[in-house]
């Protein structure tokens, strides 16, 4: 019962902001002011941390309105203060991994405001072949198996 | 060629006919795309139909979707959150 796919993208979003990349930059770097905005709107007590260095990481873990805890959970792999950034990062649904990107945002300077382009790199996961459904599929299997086993007893 | 598929079933040759790949390099593609779940394919005498598995194609689509849209609500929240506050605030006294 195996459902496994992986599906790659790539997807580029660039935005423009009116504040100098200075500003745009500090909002990514400090924790509290990243969680301002990152964070969910909806205040649920998430947990965010953020350790804003090469190698550092940064969790969140977010529940949605089913119920389902959606946990953010990055490394950062390159920071060249003011200009870029590079983080890799996990997407999980309760315990599956749904995708693993790497993620590159670079900030330019526009008239007097930043260019920010962000260019994601993914595989995303099926989603399917969680271990819930892995577990389902397996009883499915052994229900499978003791059905067969009794219609093969009734015929001995 | 997922592209071609999403419009309906098609043989290995229809797949191979506008792309600038020999044969069996299609016939490698298609191993790959069924070995992914997307495609699936079926032999009706010496044609090999292949079609495209919707919910496969559903189920991808929408992570990437979810990603790109999660992101760009995120992007405009940041916007949102500079024009509110357009000054840095002052750090914080605990360095680490």
């Amino acid at each position: 019962m195996s459902d496994t796919a992986t599906n790659h993208a790539t997807f580029v979003i660039e935005r423009i902001y009116a504040a100098g990349p200075r500003r745009v930059w500090r909002a990514w770097a400090d924790p509290d002011e990243k969680f301002r905005w990152f964070g969910p709107r909806v205040l649920t007590k998430p947990e965010h941390e953020l350790d804003f260095r090469v190698d550092g990481i940064e969790r969140m873990t977010v529940q949605a309105p089913d119920g389902a805890l959606y946990t953010f959970a990055a490394r950062y792999q390159d920071i060249v203060e003011g200009e870029r950034l590079i983080h890799t990062y996990e997407m999980y649904r309760d315990d599956a991994r749904i995708s693993v990107s790497v993620a590159t945002v670079e900030f330019e300077p526009a008239g007097a405001g930043t260019k920010l382009t962000m260019t994601e790199q993914g595989v995303f996961l099926d989603g399917l072949d969680t271990p819930a459904e892995r577990e389902h599929g397996t009883r499915e299997l052994l229900d499978t198996l003791a059905t067969h086993l009794e219609s093969a007893g009734d015929g001995a | 060629m997922v592209d071609r598929l999403t419009r309906g079933p098609a043989s290995v040759s229809d797949l191979a006919r506008p792309l600038a790949m020999s044969l069996p390099a299609v016939v490698q593609h298609l191993h790959v795309l069924e070995a992914s779940g997307l495609v699936h394919s079926e032999k009706l005498g010496r044609v090999r139909t292949c079609a495209i598995e919707p919910v496969a194609l559903r189920a991808a689509e929408g992570w990437i979707a979810e990603r790109r849209t999660a992101w760009e609500e995120s992007l405009d929240r940041l916007d949102e959150y500079l024009a509110e506050h357009p000054d840095e605030p002052p750090k914080r006294s605990s360095n680490e």
